[in-house]
C-alpha cells in the first residue's frame, strides 16, 4: 500500500467528524471517495495533506507517518492536491501558478538568487522548463503567460492539476475536479486522469460526485457516510451494496445517479 | 517601610495603572470581536478623549469646579465625542475596506492612527499640556499604605463603566447582538441583525470607554500630550492579549494582570522604572508566542 | 444593507502589480530598450547631481538614498511577503549601533565591523521573527512595534550604547588608503548601496524565493499545498529586510559620525512605511520614488513645518481609502 489509514478519528468543537476510518490506495491505483455531501470526504483529504490534526489513529504514506507533518512536508514525501474550489494563486499567471510546485524539489535561496550563481540560473531553467512540461501534459501550454485567474473555469481546474503535477507526486488528491465542468469537459478530465497514473505513474484518488466519472474512471471505490466508512470494492461491487444504495435515497437531493 | 507595605502600596498604584488598561483594551477586544480588526487608532482615540475632556473642563471648570463633579461632566461629554469619532472612523475608514486584503485594513488603521496623532501634535505644537484641576491629594492610611481619594474615585468610576458594560452586553437586545457579530456575521444578517447598526455601537462604546480612561488619566496626571495614546494604546492591547482577544471579561482581567504586573515589575531589582516598558512589551511577546489565545480566549478555528 | 456598499466598492487587494506577473515586476516600460534608456538616464542624473546643485542639496540627496535602501529593504518585507512591519527602524539601529560600539570597543576597523553588524541585524530578526510570524498578521505588526520600542528603550537606557545622548565620535571609514569623508564622498557611497539595494531587489523578486513570497501572501494553504514551508520562507523576507535596514544603518552612522536612540524611533519606522505604501507596495520604482518623496518632499515645502507629519498621514489614509496599490502606475495586462 502507498497510503494506508488506520482508525483516523477526527473531532471538531465536540462533533466526531471521522470515526475510525481504516483505508488504503495502492501504488499507481485510480481510487475513488465518495459519499454524500457532508460525508467528511475532504476531511479526510485534510487529514492526509496535514492541514488537520486528527485527534487519533496513524497515516502512513510511503513508509512515513504524516500525521504530525505539516502540509508543506507530506507534499515534499509525494502527496500533491487540488482543492475544491479553486485556489490559484491571483495576479499571477498560468506559469507562475505551476512553477509553484516546483518549489518543494528545488533548493536555491536568497544568496543564489542576489548572486545569479550558475546553480540558481540552471535550477531556474529547469523550473520552468518542468512547468512548462506540466502545462503542455494538461493541454493548455499556450495560454502559460496568461493571468491564471482569467481563464476559462475548465482550464483553471487543469491549471491547479498541472500545479499538482509539478510537485512530482507519488499520490494525487483531487478534490471534485469535474464540478463545474460541461459534458465534453468532463470526458477530457477522464482522459487527463487516466494518463496522469499510465504515463507518469502517479496513483490518484478522487473525491467526486458525477457518479458517472467515478464509475468510468475509479479502479476501486470507497464510500464514505457520516464520518464512516461503509463500503469498499470495484464499482459494481459498491453500486449494489444494500448500505450504499440506503445512504445516497436518505439524501433529498444528488447523486441520484447512483 | 517593610516589604509587605511596598508590595500593597504597589498593589494599590497597580490597580490604578490597570483600570487605564483595562478600560481601553475593552475597546481594542470589542472590536476586534466585531470586525477582526487591530485598531491602532484606538490608543489615539484616548488621547484625543483626554484633549477634548481638557477642553470641556477649561470651559466649565470656572462655573462647575475643576473637582470631580466638573470632571465627570468634562468625562461624560468626552465620551459622547469620541464614541461619535470612532463611529466616524469606522464609516470612512474602516468600513470601505473591510473587504481588502487584511494588510490594507492594518495600514489604513495605522493611517488614522497617525492622522489623529499629527493632527494634535500640530494643535499643540508637540508640547506637553497641563490638565489643571482642583484635585486635592487627601487620602486615607491603612497601615502605612495611602491610598488618596483619587485613587478610589478612579477605580471605582472604572469599575461602574465596567459593570455596566458587562450588563449592557449580557442584558440587552445590541450587547447580545454585538456577541452574535463576533461568531458569525453572515448569519447575523440571515437572522435579520443590522450588522451595520451593531458594529456602529461597538465603535461608539469602545471610543467611549477610551475617552473616559484618557480624561481620567488626564486629570489623575496632570498633563496631556499627543503621543500618549501610543503607548497606552500597546498596553492595551497587550492587556487584551493577555485576556483572550475577542473577550470581555478578558481584557478587564489582562488589564488589571498588566497594571500589577508593571507595578510590581518595577521593584524587581534590575528592573527599575525606566525598564518598565521594555518589561510589557517582553510579556506581550511572550504570551504571544507561548499562549496567543490568552487566559480566556478560545482558541482559534483549524485552517481551512 | 449597508454591507453591499463594502463589496460594490470591494478593491483590488493593495499590495503590488495587479496584472502582472513576477516577470514583469519592474515594469517601467514595455519596450526592453526604453527600458534601458530609462535606467541610463536615472543613473547619469544620479552621477552628475552633486556637480549640479551643491553641498546642502548633496546631504539631502544622500539622505533620501539612505532611504531607498531602507525602502526597498521594508518592500521586501511588506511589499513581497505581506507582512506589515511597524518596527523596521529597529534593524536600522542594530546595524548602526554595532559599528558604532564595535569602533568604540575594539580595534576591529569599520569594515571588518560590518560582518558582525549584519549577523546581529540577521540574528535579531530571527529571533523576533522566529516565534511570531506563525502568529495571525495583525498580531505580527504588534510584536515588531514592541520590538521597536524595546530597541529604543534598550538603546537608550544601556551604558555601552551611551543612554539617551548616543554616541558620537564614530570613525569615518577608510577603503585602500581613501578616506571616505566629505558629503559628496557619501552621496556616492549611499548611491552605490542603492545600486546594489536595486539589483538585489529585482534579482530576488524573480527567484524561487521571490515568487514564494507572492504565493504565500496570495494564499498561504495554497502555497503549503504546493510544498512552501510559509513560516521559513517569511522569515527569509523578514531577516532579508533586517540586513537591509542594517546596511542602512551602518553607513548612516559613519556618515553622520553620531547616533543617537531618537534616530530610530517608532517615527522613522512610520516614515519608511508610509514611503514604501506612497510609492507603491512590491513596484521597486514605486518605493524608490516614495523613498524621494519621503525625503524630499518637506525640504521642498519648507513652510510645512510642523504639519509635514500631519500631511504625509493624510496622503496614507487617502492612498489607502482611494489607491490602495500606490501612485506608481500599475502595468495593464
Amino acid at each position: 500500500m502507498l497510503l494506508k489509514l488506520s482508525d483516523v478519528q477526527l473531532r471538531f468543537a465536540g462533533n466526531t467528524v471521522l470515526h475510525d476510518v481504516n483505508f488504503g490506495v495502492a501504488e499507481s491505483a485510480l481510487t475513488s471517495l465518495i459519499g454524500p455531501n457532508g460525508a467528511g470526504k475532504t476531511s479526510l483529504f485534510n487529514c492526509i495533506t496535514g492541514f488537520y490534526k486528527p485527534q487519533g489513529g496513524s497515516v502512513v504514506f510511503d513508509g512515513h507517518e504524516l500525521l504530525r507533518l505539516k502540509p508543506h512536508r507530506v507534499t515534499k514525501l509525494g502527496i500533491a492536491r487540488t482543492f475544491q474550489n479553486l485556489r490559484l494563486f491571483r495576479e499571477m499567471t498560468v506559469l507562475e501558478n505551476v512553477m509553484a510546485g516546483m518549489h518543494c524539489r528545488t533548493h536555491a535561496g536568497a544568496f543564489a538568487a542576489v548572486f545569479r550563481t550558475p546553480g540558481q540560473r540552471r535550477e531556474e531553467a529547469e523550473i520552468r522548463a518542468e512547468a512548462e512540461d506540466c502545462l503542455r501534459f494538461v493541454g493548455i501550454l499556450d495560454e502559460k503567460d496568461r493571468i491564471a485567474t482569467t481563464l476559462a473555469y475548465g482550464h483553471q481546474r487543469r491549471v491547479e492539476i498541472a500545479r499538482a503535477l509539478a510537485t512530482r507526486p507519488k499520490l494525487m488528491l483531487l478534490d471534485e475536479p469535474a464540478a463545474g465542468l460541461n459534458s465534453g469537459e468532463k470526458d477530457e478530465l477522464i482522459g487527463l486522469i487516466r494518463r496522469i497514473r499510465d504515463e507518469r505513474g502517479v496513483a490518484v484518488l478522487l473525491i467526486e460526485h458525477d457518479m458517472g466519472l467515478v464509475m468510468k474512471v475509479s479502479e476501486r471505490i470507497t464510500v464514505l457516510d457520516h464520518g464512516r466508512l461503509i463500503a469498499e470494492g470495484t464499482a459494481d461491487e459498491v453500486r449494489r451494496d444494500p448500505k450504499v444504495i440506503e445512504a445516497y435515497l436518505g439524501q433529498e437531493e444528488g447523486e441520484a445517479a447512483l | 517601610m517593610s516589604l509587605t507595605d511596598i508590595l500593597m502600596q504597589q498593589l494599590v498604584n497597580g490597580l490604578v495603572l490597570g483600570s487605564f488598561y483595562a478600560l481601553v483594551a475593552l475597546g481594542y477586544t470589542m472590536i476586534f470581536g466585531v470586525i477582526k480588526l487591530l485598531n491602532f487608532a484606538h490608543g489615539d482615540v484616548y488621547m484625543v478623549g483626554g484633549f477634548v475632556g481638557f477642553g470641556v473642563l477649561s470651559a466649565v471648570g470656572g462655573t462647575l469646579g475643576a473637582d470631580w463633579g466638573g470632571i465627570a461632566v468634562a468625562m461624560f461629554l468626552s465620551m459622547i465625542a469620541m464614541g461619535c469619532l470612532g463611529v466616524v472612523i469606522e464609516r470612512v475608514a474602516y468600513h470601505p475596506m473591510l473587504a481588502a486584503p487584511r494588510l490594507s485594513i492594518l495600514i489604513t488603521a495605522l493611517a488614522v492612527s497617525l492622522v489623529l496623532q499629527n493632527s494634535v501634535l500640530t494643535l499643540t505644537d508637540g508640547q506637553i499640556t497641563a490638565f489643571r484641576t482642583d484635585l486635592g491629594f487627601g487620602g486615607l492610611e491603612i497601615g502605612h499604605v495611602f491610598i488618596t481619594y483619587n485613587q478610589m474615585v478612579l477605580v471605582g468610576t472604572a469599575a461602574l463603566l465596567m459593570i455596566a458594560l458587562e450588563t449592557f452586553v449580557s442584558r440587552t437586545q445590541y450587547g447580545r447582538a454585538m456577541r452574535a457579530v463576533s461568531i458569525d456575521k453572515d448569519m447575523c444578517r440571515l437572522m435579520g441583525i443590522d450588522v451595520a447598526k451593531v458594529i456602529a455601537i461597538t465603535f461608539f462604546i469602545g471610543s467611549a470607554l477610551a475617552a473616559a480612561a484618557g480624561t481620567m488619566a488626564g486629570a489623575y496626571y496632570g498633563s496631556i500630550w499627543y503621543f500618549m495614546g501610543f503607548l497606552i494604546g500597546l498596553k492595551a492591547f497587550t492587556a487584551a492579549v493577555i485576556g483572550g482577544i475577542g473577550s470581555i471579561p478578558g481584557a478587564m482581567a489582562g488589564g488589571l494582570i498588566l497594571g500589577l504586573l508593571e507595578a510590581f515589575g518595577t521593584q524587581i531589582p534590575g528592573i527599575g522604572s525606566e525598564w518598565k516598558d521594555v518589561f510589557s512589551f517582553s510579556i506581550l511577546i511572550l504570551v504571544l508566542v507561548f499562549k496567543p489565545t490568552g487566559l480566556f480566549g478560545k482558541s482559534e478555528t483549524e485552517r481551512m | 444593507m449597508a454591507d453591499d456598499a463594502a463589496s460594490r466598492r470591494r478593491r483590488d487587494p493593495a499590495p503590488s502589480r495587479p496584472n502582472t506577473g513576477v516577470a514583469q515586476l519592474l515594469a517601467v516600460f514595455d519596450d526592453p530598450r526604453k527600458f534601458w534608456l530609462a535606467i541610463a538616464v536615472v543613473l547619469v542624473a544620479v552621477a552628475v547631481a552633486p556637480l549640479l546643485f551643491g553641498q546642502y542639496a548633496t546631504v539631502i540627496l544622500t539622505n533620501a538614498l539612505l532611504y531607498v535602501v531602507l525602502c526597498l529593504g521594508l518592500n521586501i518585507v511588506v511589499g513581497y511577503a505581506g507582512l506589515l512591519d511597524l518596527g523596521y527602524a529597529a534593524f536600522f539601529a542594530v546595524g548602526a549601533y554595532a559599528v558604532a560600539i564595535l569602533g568604540q570597543q575594539t580595534a576591529l576597523g569599520f569594515w571588518a565591523a560590518i560582518p558582525f553588524a549584519l549577523v546581529a541585524a540577521a540574528a535579531a530578526g530571527v529571533i523576533i521573527g522566529g516565534p511570531t510570524l506563525r502568529l495571525r498578521s495583525d498580531y505580527l505588526a504588534i510584536v515588531t512595534l514592541g520590538f521597536g520600542e524595546i530597541v529604543r528603550f534598550s538603546a537608550r537606557n544601556l551604558e555601552i550604547t551611551g543612554a539617551a545622548s548616543g554616541i558620537s565620535g564614530i570613525e569615518q571609514p577608510s577603503l585602500f588608503g581613501w578616506h571616505i569623508d566629505s558629503p559628496t564622498e557619501f552621496y556616492y557611497v549611499f548611491a552605490l548601496l542603492s545600486v546594489f539595494a536595486v539589483i538585489a531587489s529585482v534579482r530576488l523578486a524573480n527567484s524561487r524565493l521571490g515568487r514564494a513570497w507572492l504565493y504565500v501572501r496570495h494564499d498561504e494553504d495554497a502555497a503549503e499545498a504546493m510544498g512552501i514551508d510559509r513560516v521559513r520562507v517569511k522569515l527569509a523576507a523578514y531577516v532579508i529586510g533586517s540586513i537591509y535596514g542594517a546596511i542602512g544603518g551602518i553607513f548612516f552612522a559613519v556618515n553622520l559620525g553620531a547616533i543617537s536612540p531618537e534616530s530610530f524611533s517608532f517615527e522613522q519606522s512610520v516614515l519608511i512605511l508610509m514611503a514604501v505604501i506612497l510609492g507603491g507596495m512590491g513596484k521597486i520604482p514605486g518605493v524608490i520614488l516614495g523613498a524621494f518623496i519621503i525625503v524630499l518632499g518637506p525640504e521642498l515645502l519648507r513652510d510645512l513645518g510642523e504639519l509635514r507629519l500631519l500631511v504625509f498621514a493624510v496622503g496614507l489614509l487617502l492612498i489607502m481609502l482611494f489607491r490602495p496599490s500606490g501612485i506608481w502606475p500599475s502595468r495593464k495586462s
